[in-house]
């Protein structure tokens, strides 16, 4: 079963998938070489997790392709079956039992039996820890899963593939909850998985890690796979067009602006999650034509600090602190009302907090602004109406449509409905929070020309956001929130990668501590 | 400025003529889609009506006879249609009440105690208020059972938009409590002196609406006619003010709601209040409409039955008017089965209730599970 007998250890040959009338995959084919890291990329959408799932064996391809794997074709019902001839997935959101120990977990299902039927931890604990120390892939076996940071838990889903005896690694995004530290010991632990003769498939739409990563590169476009390059071949410009179909501007012309007076004032901000401290004294400015952003890995306070800024008055939300909205105290302040002084906002999780997903285009674009468009509490629609038309224009949101449902749109004009909704309403500032997760290339630099122009306008905008590239290319200072803190601040230039990421996982010792 | 009118520009002309024609934002009506619409729940109902039929063959009836039965006994006469509408009036004021309080993203269970509360306000108004002159007295009466019945849903609201109490365990408990406050009025308070019947006594004779003729000796009045334009003015509500827009909203997703700032606590209060209002109307129709005092037990649990109005009628007021419609027939129809067929009873009515909120819930299901796959 190992990889030597073949060339290629997976084969995808004119493999489809079907949902009812969606076709998700459409006649697939590439080939990934035996003992290589292969990079899978493309937009959300774009088929590259269908293609993945079902060489996992979690769907079964349409009949009239072949998935071969080690040269022999496959017919997968289950994801048994695929781990049975040696292939294992790492998915993007953990499958780990909290309270677990982090032994437990790896070998759960796959328990060892000592003579009298007992689990035997003893003989796992040998076995994996000969695994572990071959690929550098240290984890604390005795504490709950719960109490491990993000990094860690990534290894835990490794070790569990490897402890089942994979030879063929699926991972699906993932860099996308790691601090770039915790990147680069992944990719460490990669590269000696690699020596060891495994194949690796690396599902993930940031192009930067697929050059340092991998060896070549299959893109997919709109389920079909709309090219196929060694690594070496490839650039950032090179792989985003061909995951878009056209030409995309990378790199941003930032011209540099004169920061005005300040329009959100934030000081000594506390906040409590339960009994743990969530913001501790976060103090910060933001002036106007300016973008401050805050990086930080997520969970280290940004969420509470959004909630703080818009939901002060409601109880518990905040322990102290003030909050300064175009220089009037809006601490205790409902959020209806600070929204209405100017204020736009693009929440963090779009379909959580910021879309009624089964309305329509139309309802959701009035969402939170539906009094401007009455008149004595009648819902004007002819209003709405010509607001939306100009907005579905000018923000190129598609399908050009208003009265079909949320639901049935893609992330990336999802997310520009929020945006025009909440940057044609004229704001003085601009909160903005993750305005391009799982956002397509195309849609990510239409939203980036957004905000500079906002700018340019001369709003103040808070840029909160994990991602450290849009940060750098976006924001002019830059706070790094780490544990409630603000343990960094850079100005435009002053700071690179590496020296944010050191700061994003607690500073120089922490980060290198793990 | 200068008072001069300039005739439009040539490039401004040409610009506007050059300007790209752009396909329409909405999508036009479709008679197909309509049809699609309409088609499913009927196509439901049908299901289940077809599931009984195989039923009674079972049993040995005629399936074909007891249809007969059911429609005739339901629409044959001038009469028959009359308590067919007249079964339907508190059926559509609960499917109103359950309706308006799922837009807002709870379940009201409470619609019983609310039209319990309602009916006795509306009789306490009628009996106490003597004097009150002829054209007012019934508007009085009314505007008593929408409030006592708007009280009644407020407080499970309250409960759960301040104290986090659950609605459907607070509407349960507050049913309790309407029958026990209402029992205790009826037996202790307002006890008619004419009879051991545990019931008021008559309000006074200006209250009551008139019957109407043409349907013959039916109890049908006014009432029905309110019911349909409490449906119209529901939907107005809901469908075509900023309320109503922010009903939904919490309904949809509140933490979105919530986000943007919209007062869930307040909306959801709001909400329950309306339910309560549309359900105390039942009142109307019991009280003025029709017997004219309380008897304790009047409701054969129109609170209940209005859940599965508005489960039939997807929570929308045009649904809602139609399968109350489709209840009181098929309530009307009923009490003929016991004579005309052999084995079938009344009690097949409600096995044909039942069956069609299966079928009509099952295939609302399907669409439950089409949207969870799509998400995926």
């Amino acid at each position: 079963m190992t990889a030597s007998s073949a060339p290629f250890a997976v084969e995808f040959e004119q493999v489809s998938k079907t949902f009812g009338d969606v076709v998700a995959n459409d006649g697939i084919t590439f080939k990934v070489r035996a003992g290589t890291i292969h990079g899978i990329i493309g937009e959300n959408g774009a088929g590259k997790s269908t293609a993945m799932k079902m060489l996992y064996g979690l769907y079964r391809p349409d009949t009239g392709g072949a998935i071969r794997v080690d040269g022999r074709e496959v017919h997968f019902r289950t994801p048994q079956d695929a781990i049975k001839l040696g292939i294992g997935m790492v998915h993007q959101h953990f499958m780990l039992a909290g309270p677990y120990t982090v032994l437990d977990n790896i070998i759960l299902g796959a328990e060892p039996r000592s003579r009298l039927g007992t689990v035997d931890r003893a003989a796992a604990r040998e076995k994996l820890t000969e695994i572990a120390k071959k690929y550098g892939l240290e984890v604390p076996f005795d504490r709950p899963v719960e109490r491990v940071p993000v990094g860690v838990q990534q290894r835990i889903e490794i070790l569990k593939a490897l402890y089942r005896g994979c030879e063929i690694l699926i991972l699906d995004e993932p860099t996308a909850v790691l601090t770039p530290p915790e990147v680069e010991k992944l990719l460490a632990n990669l590269k000696s998985l690699k020596a060891e003769g495994k194949t690796i498939l690396i599902i993930t739409h940031k192009l930067k890690e697929v050059l340092s990563f991998t060896d070549e590169v299959t893109v997919f476009r709109q389920g079909k796979v709309s090219g196929g390059l060694p690594t070496s071949e490839a650039t950032i410009q090179k792989l985003a067009d061909l995951m878009v179909g056209r030409k995309v501007t990378l790199s941003l012309d930032v011209p540099p602006r004169a920061p005005e007076a300040p329009v959100l004032e934030v000081k000594e901000l506390s906040a409590s999650r339960g009994p743990v401290k969530a913001l501790s004294e976060v103090g910060f400015v933001v002036r106007a034509g300016e973008i401050v952003g805050i990086a930080g890995v997520e969970g280290n306070g940004q969420s509470e600090l959004l909630e703080a800024l818009f939901h002060s008055a409601e109880k518990g939300v905040i322990d102290s602190g003030t909050i300064r909205i175009l220089g009037e105290d809006v601490t205790g302040v409902r959020a209806a009302e600070i929204l209405r002084m100017g204020v736009g906002f693009v929440p963090e999780d779009r379909h959580e907090q910021g879309l009624l997903l089964d309305r329509s285009v139309e309802d959701n674009f009035i969402l939170g602004q539906q009094s401007s468009y009455a008149w004595y509490g009648w819902l004007r629609r002819r209003w709405v109406r010509a607001a939306i038309s100009r907005a579905i224009t000018t923000f190129d949101i598609r399908p050009r449509r208003v009265d079909v449902n949320m639901r049935g749109l893609s992330g990336g004009n999802q997310q520009k409905v929020i945006i025009a909704r909440e940057f044609e309403k004229d704001p003085k500032v601009l909160v903005v929070a993750q305005p391009t997760r799982g956002v397509d290339v195309g849609a990510i630099e239409f939203i980036h020309g957004r905000i500079l122009k906002a700018r340019e306008a001369g709003v103040g905008v808070l840029l909160v956001s994990s991602e450290l590239d849009e940060i750098l290319q976006l924001a002019d200072r830059i706070l790094v929130l780490y544990a409630g803190r603000v343990l960094a601040e850079f100005k435009r230039g002053e700071a690179d990668e590496k020296k944010i990421g050191q700061v994003m996982g607690g500073g120089k010792s922490a980060a290198e501590g793990r | 400025m200068s008072g001069v009118v300039h005739p439009p520009k040539m490039d401004q002309m040409d610009r506007a003529l050059k300007e790209p024609v752009l396909p329409p934002l909405h999508s036009p009506f479709s008679w197909k889609q309509a049809f699609l619409n309409v088609l499913q729940p009927i196509a439901a109902i049908l299901l289940g009506v077809a599931f009984s039929l195989i039923a009674v063959k079972l049993l040995g009836d005629s399936p074909m006879l007891v249809l007969k039965t059911l429609v005739k006994s339901a629409v044959g006469t001038r009469e028959d249609l009359g308590m067919t509408l007249f079964y339907a009036t508190p059926l559509i004021f609960t499917g109103l009440s359950v309706a308006i309080a799922f837009q807002a993203g709870l379940f009201n269970i409470g619609a019983e105690g609310q039209l319990t509360f309602g009916a006795m306000a509306a009789a306490i108004v009628g009996i106490v208020g003597k004097n009150v002159p002829a054209p007012l007295a019934p508007v009085l009466g009314a505007l008593a059972a929408m409030a006592a019945g708007a009280v009644w849903g407020f407080i499970p609201g309250w409960l759960r938009a301040r104290r986090g109490s659950h609605e459907v365990i607070n509407t349960i408990m507050m049913n309790f409590i309407a029958v026990g406050i209402t029992s205790y009025l009826t037996l202790y308070v307002f006890k008619t002196e004419e009879n051991q019947i545990p019931e008021t006594a008559m309000v006074a004779s200006q209250y009551l609406f008139t019957k109407w003729t043409w349907f013959g000796d039916t109890p049908l009045n006014f009432s029905f006619v309110l019911a349909i334009l409490t449906a119209a003015f529901v939907w107005v509500i809901l469908w075509r003010t900023t309320l109503g827009y922010e009903i939904r909203a919490v309904g949809d997703n509140e933490e979105a709601a919530r986000t943007v700032g919209i007062d869930s606590a307040r909306i959801r209060m709001i909400a329950m209040a309306l339910a309560g209002a549309a359900a105390g109307m039942v009142g109307i129709n019991e009280i003025l409409g029709s017997s004219g005092k309380f008897k304790m037990g009047f409701s054969p649990e129109y609170g209940f039955i209005g859940i599965a109005v508005a489960l039939l009628g997807r929570n929308r007021p045009l649904g809602v008017v139609c399968s109350a419609l489709l209840f009181g027939a098929l309530h009307k129809g009923a009490g003929a089965l016991d004579m005309e067929t052999e084995k079938v009873t009344r009690d097949f009515s409600q096995i044909l209730q039942g069956l069609i909120i299966l079928t009509v819930s099952a295939t609302g299901f399907w669409e439950f599970l089409r949207k969870r796959r799509k998400r995926k």
